[in-house]
Parts: structure tokens; sequence; C-alpha cells
């Protein structure tokens, strides 16, 4: 088995990959996608230590994760498009409407 | 797994996530995370969870990042080209992913993480033990997950149909005539 | 662990050679079937030093197809449009490709021999969730037409990429929903169990093939892989008259021979599934481990490597035979309409996938086949 330590800082590296492109990247859609890196990584983190304790509950999460993530992809982009439909930009930084 | 193989992917996996997060073609991004799904499915695999790997291939791989590319398509999102600025924003940033992923390494590895490791039952991950714990122990969030579907379904299709006569060109103009 | 290694990547490819050469014997029958059924010549003029016209032999137009054609797109020059995007549009024709190959990989061609005493099991893979690499590798053929029409920068090739995404993904769905009834009514995902629990016989005479349990899951999975494999009549995403080429319009030389290996190779895929589900793959009635039994109550008995090879022979002639079956499909009924296309995919497919998982299920619990 592949000792944990490096299953775990893979997971914490994809999830900080995925932090930093939310924060850095400005597209909508790329934001998106980069919380679907976080999803992921979490998703590797359950399955590790799942298998390390013999338990199916790890593998079950996942499931539901993956579930709710197509979910919430179906319905954000659904969101993404009526932005786009009503402001003409996936740019956050064009979406300044509630500014003080 | 063998280590190797397991540097190799994880490797391929951390370099593809940077791709997601630093290319400016929308596509390229999606290119990237795909290849990043099909990497960490790989790594499912090899942990013995061999039905939950193909199924993020089916589902996340092959469903889902179609969605997306669907909408990069509708959307008809260009390269994003220019100066794009944010320079603190992005030095910042980066930094404070960076301390993120120190923080969770302190965390989560295995001297802080008590966990009791211990043998791998028989059929562990087949499909059978895995819909054993989904009907019984787990059966209430499994039917709740359907009803999320369906609101998800219902929901998308309100979010993204057009209203008749208000932003579409040619049915303004057939109005109009 | 090394002789299984071998043997695993010797049998890997000779599937995927295996998996070619239909795709040329299925080049040959669209140029030379359609021809009869069209009441046509076909391609009769390439010869080598014209030695079979002096011989006194017709020319079957053998060498004009299989040689001669893919000469020809192999050496024709290779250009990008301008403006299109250069990675993506090399990418796509591999991309488009490689989950086809892969494919081919899982699927089992023959029982097991044994030579010199190591038994081989005659499929280059035997994964134990078999069928649900089937699903993934079919879900992941979306994205080289999809890549194809986008980064052609030409709007039909555009329209053409949009339309095959759609019906690939809706009749994906179909597909799923048709091989779990033969996995729920197998009891296993692993693809040789299914082939082995199609021996046997039914009433001392019916072959125990799934075609025969499972009728409405063969037809779904027929019409679903035709459309998946955009032959016509759902061939929309390629339609001759309309877009050209459809997505694969900007390509030329041996990206486009590589586009038309895949186009022949799902087709061949399409019917190696159909054989493995639900025509008992490489079963022949009647025949068990020992020899023939056959119903008058004749017994023939036969040593076992001729069993297996027969086999195998028994799976090509198969998939041949429906792949000819598809052919003669394609040139007989006109395209459906885009709308047709999405109604019968979600409106008529779907409800009579899921109408027939839940009968299976019913049955498969009422007859006790579950613990």
């Amino acid at each position: 088995m592949i000792p944990l330590t490096y299953m775990m800082s893979l997971s914490a590296i994809i999830f900080a990959i995925g932090v930093a492109g939310v924060i850095i990247r400005r597209n909508i859609l790329v934001m998106f996608m980069s919380i679907e890196l976080m999803l992921n990584a979490v998703n590797l983190a359950f399955i590790a230590i799942g298998s390390r304790l013999g338990s199916m509950d790890g593998q079950v999460i996942v499931f539901f994760v993956m579930t709710v993530a197509a979910a919430e992809a179906a319905v954000g982009l659904g969101i993404i498009i009526s932005i786009f439909r009503n402001r003409e930009t996936v740019h956050a930084d064009d979406l300044t409407l509630m500014r003080w | 797994m063998p280590p190797f193989f397991f540097i190799f992917l994880g490797a391929l996996a951390i370099v593809s996530a940077l791709g997601v997060i630093v290319q400016r073609n929308p596509i390229h991004s999606l290119l990237a995370l795909i290849a990043t799904l099909m990497t960490v499915a790989i790594l499912f695999i090899g942990e013995d969870a061999v039905v939950v790997g193909f199924l993020q291939i089916i589902v996340y791989a092959g469903a889902i990042m179609v969605l997306f590319l669907f909408v990069i398509w509708l959307l008809n999102l260009q390269v994003e080209t220019g100066p794009t600025g944010h320079l603190a924003l992005k030095f910042f940033g980066s930094l404070a992913a960076a301390l993120l992923a120190t923080e969770l390494f302190f965390i989560l590895a295995p001297p802080h993480l008590r966990v009791k490791f211990t043998h791998e039952p028989a059929g562990y991950g087949s499909l059978a033990s895995l819909a054993g714990k989904l009907f019984t122990d787990y059966l209430v969030a499994f039917e709740v997950t359907s009803v999320l579907l369906l609101a998800a379904v219902v929901g998308s299709v309100a979010l993204a149909r057009r209203l008749p006569g208000t932003d579409d060109p040619r049915a303004a103009r057939k109005a109009a005539s | 662990m090394t002789i299984e290694l071998i043997a695993g990547a010797i049998k890997a490819i000779l599937m995927i050679l295996a998996g070619l050469s239909l795709s040329l014997f299925l080049l040959y029958f669209e140029r030379k079937g359609s021809a009869l059924i069209q009441d046509r010549i076909g391609s009769n003029r390439a010869t080598i030093t014209g030695l079979g016209k002096r011989m006194g032999m017709p020319n079957l137009g053998i060498i004009n197809t299989s040689i001669a054609d893919p000469i020809k797109m192999f050496t024709k020059e290779d250009f990008i449009p301008a403006g299109a995007d250069k990675f993506l549009h090399t990418l796509a024709p591999f991309l488009s490709l490689f989950p086809v190959m892969i494919t081919f990989v899982v699927i089992p061609f023959g029982d097991t021999i044994s030579i010199a005493g190591h038994h081989i099991g005659l499929e280059a893979a035997n994964l134990n969730s078999g069928a649900l690499y089937l699903l993934a590798t079919i879900g992941l053929g979306v994205y080289g037409t999809a890549l194809a029409g986008w980064s052609s920068n030409n709007r039909w090739a555009l329209l053409g990429g949009i339309r095959a995404t759609a019906q690939m993904i809706s009749y994906e769905l179909a597909m799923g929903l048709a091989i779990v009834s033969v996995i729920m009514t197998f009891g296993t995902l692993n693809l040789q169990e299914i082939v082995r629990g199609q021996g046997g016989v039914w009433f001392g005479f019916l072959p125990r093939w799934a075609i025969f349990t499972q009728p409405l899951a063969f037809l779904l999975l027929l019409v679903a892989g035709a459309a998946e494999s955009k032959r016509i009549p759902f061939d929309l995403p390629e339609s001759e008259s309309e877009l050209i080429q459809g997505y694969f319009i900007e390509y030329s030389g041996g990206k486009q021979a590589v586009f038309m290996l895949t186009d022949f190779a799902e087709q061949a895929l399409v019917a190696m599934l159909l054989t493995t589900f639900f025509l008992g793959g490489w079963q022949i009635p009647w025949l068990m481990r020992d020899g023939f039994h056959l119903p008058g109550g004749a017994f023939l008995a036969l040593p076992a490597l001729a069993i297996s090879l027969m086999g195998v022979v028994a799976f090509l002639v198969k998939v041949v035979l429906l792949c000819m079956f598809l052919g003669m499909v394609r040139w007989t009924l006109p395209r459906f309409r885009y709308d047709q296309l999405m109604r019968l995919g979600w409106k008529g497919l779907v409800p009579l996938g899921l109408f027939n998982v839940l009968v299976t299920a019913f049955v498969v619990v009422a007859t006790g086949r579950v613990q």
C-alpha cells in the first residue's frame, strides 16, 4: 500500500491548487472548474483513508459527493448561462451591480 | 500499486491541476481538468475502490465535463487575451494556497491523524459491497439524493430556458413583424 | 507472472489488430456491398501490374479499397485551417480513436486454452468490472468528435460537432440501461462470466443466449449502438448531403483516415458488444467443453484445443455477420431528422430501457437468483 502520507499530501496539494484557482482566476467558468478540483481532492482523501480502515463508508461518501457535484454543476452552469444572458460577460470583475 | 506508478500519476495530477488554473483558453482548461479526473480515477482504482473509480470516469469525466463543454460552446468563450493584471491578487493568492497546502499537510499527515489501519475485507470495493452499504446504512441519503437530482434537473431547465419574447432576437423579430 | 504479462500483451495486440482488420473488411464491404445493394458495380479498376486481368480473374476491387485508398489517404497533404486551434485540431482524431481501441481488450473472444500447462483465458484483460470499463470508455468517445467540431473554425463542422455530442450522450444512456439488464440477468460484471453463462441449453435444444431472455434489451443495444457509432440512420453529425462531412470537414490526409478508422472500429465494437452480451460470444450452440451434445442425443467428442479455436472462429463469424447487418441497414434506411432522433433517444429508448430494467429486476428476484 502507498503510505498514507503520500496520498494525503497529493490530496492537499490538489485542494490548494483548486483554492488558488478560485482566488486567482476571474473567469467564472474556470473558477467553477477549480471548485470541481477541490471536490476531487476531497474524494481522493476519503478513498485513501477508507481503504486503509477497511470500511466501505469512504466509497459511499464519495459516491454521494459525486452525485451532489453533478447536481451542483448542472444548476451552477444554469446560473452562469443566465448571468451571461443578462450581463453579456463571464468575467467576475464586471459583475459589480451590488457593490457599494 | 508500485510506488513509481503512484509518483508518476501524482505528478501528472498536479501538472494537469496547475494546467487548469493557468491556461488562458477555457477549452484547454477543460481538457486539463479531464486529465486530472482520469488520473484521480486511476488512483481510486489503485486503492481498490474499483467501482467508484469507474463511476468517476463515467459520471465526472464522461458527463459533467461534457456539460461544461456545452456551456463553453454556448457562451462562445474565447481565449483571454491582453494583460490580465491583478498581480498583487495573484501573488497573495498563490501564497495563501501554498500556506493552505502546508497547513493541511501538517494536520492530515499520519503522526497527527489517528487512523487505525486494518485489513481490507474480501470483496472490498466491489459493486456488491457498495450496493450493500448504499441500500442498508445509507438508504435515506440515497433516496434524498434522487429527490436532489430531480430538483437539480428542474432547476437547471428553469434557469437556462429562454422566456418567450424576452431576449431571443429571432423571437423579438417575429413578434415585431 | 511474466508469462501472464506477455500473454496479455500479445492478446491485447491481437485484439487491436483484429479491430483494425475488421475495419478494413468493413471498408471493403462499404464499397462493394453498397454497390451490390444499389445495383452498381463499385470500384474495380486498380490492379497490381494487371496481374489478375492477365490471369482472367474478375477484379473484385480489393486492391482498390484495401491498398490504394489507404495509401492515397495517408499521402495527402495534411493542413490545419487558418484560425483553427492547432493543438486541439491535431489531438481530436487520436482522442476519438483511443477510447474505441482500448475497449477491444476486454472483449472475450474464446474460452480458456491451455498451452504447455499454462491456462490462458482468451481475453486480453479479465477485469472483474469489465462491463463498467465498457461504459466508461464508450462515454469517453464523445470528446474526439466534440473537439473536432469546435477546433475547425468552420460553422458546418461546429454544427456537426454539436449534433454529434448531443446524440452520443443521449444514446449512451440507452446503451447503459440495456447493458444493465444483461448484467442483472447474469449477476456479474465480468464479461467472460457473462459469456460462460450463455452456454448450455433450455428444453434440450434452445441455446441459452441472452437474446432469448432479453429481446428488448437486444433491440435497445442495437439501436443505441448504431446511434453511438453515428451510423445511418443516425448519421446526422456527418450527413453527407447536408453538412458534407460534418464534424470532420476540415480534416484531410492521415487524420481523416483516423476518423474513418474510428467510424468503422466503433461499428465493429458495437457488433462485438452485441455478440458478447446477447449472442453468446464465443459459444457455439450445443458445443460443451468435451464435444457436441446434439439435441437428438448424439455426442461428438472433440479435443479441447479444437473446441477453443472453434469458439474463436464462431465469435468472428458472429461479429462479421452483425457488421454486415449494420452495413445493410446503412444502405437501406433514410436519415432521421434531429428532433426525431432526440425524441427517439429520450422519450422512446430511455423509458423502454427503464421498463426493461424494472421487469428484469422483478424476474430476477422472483426466481430467487439473488441471495
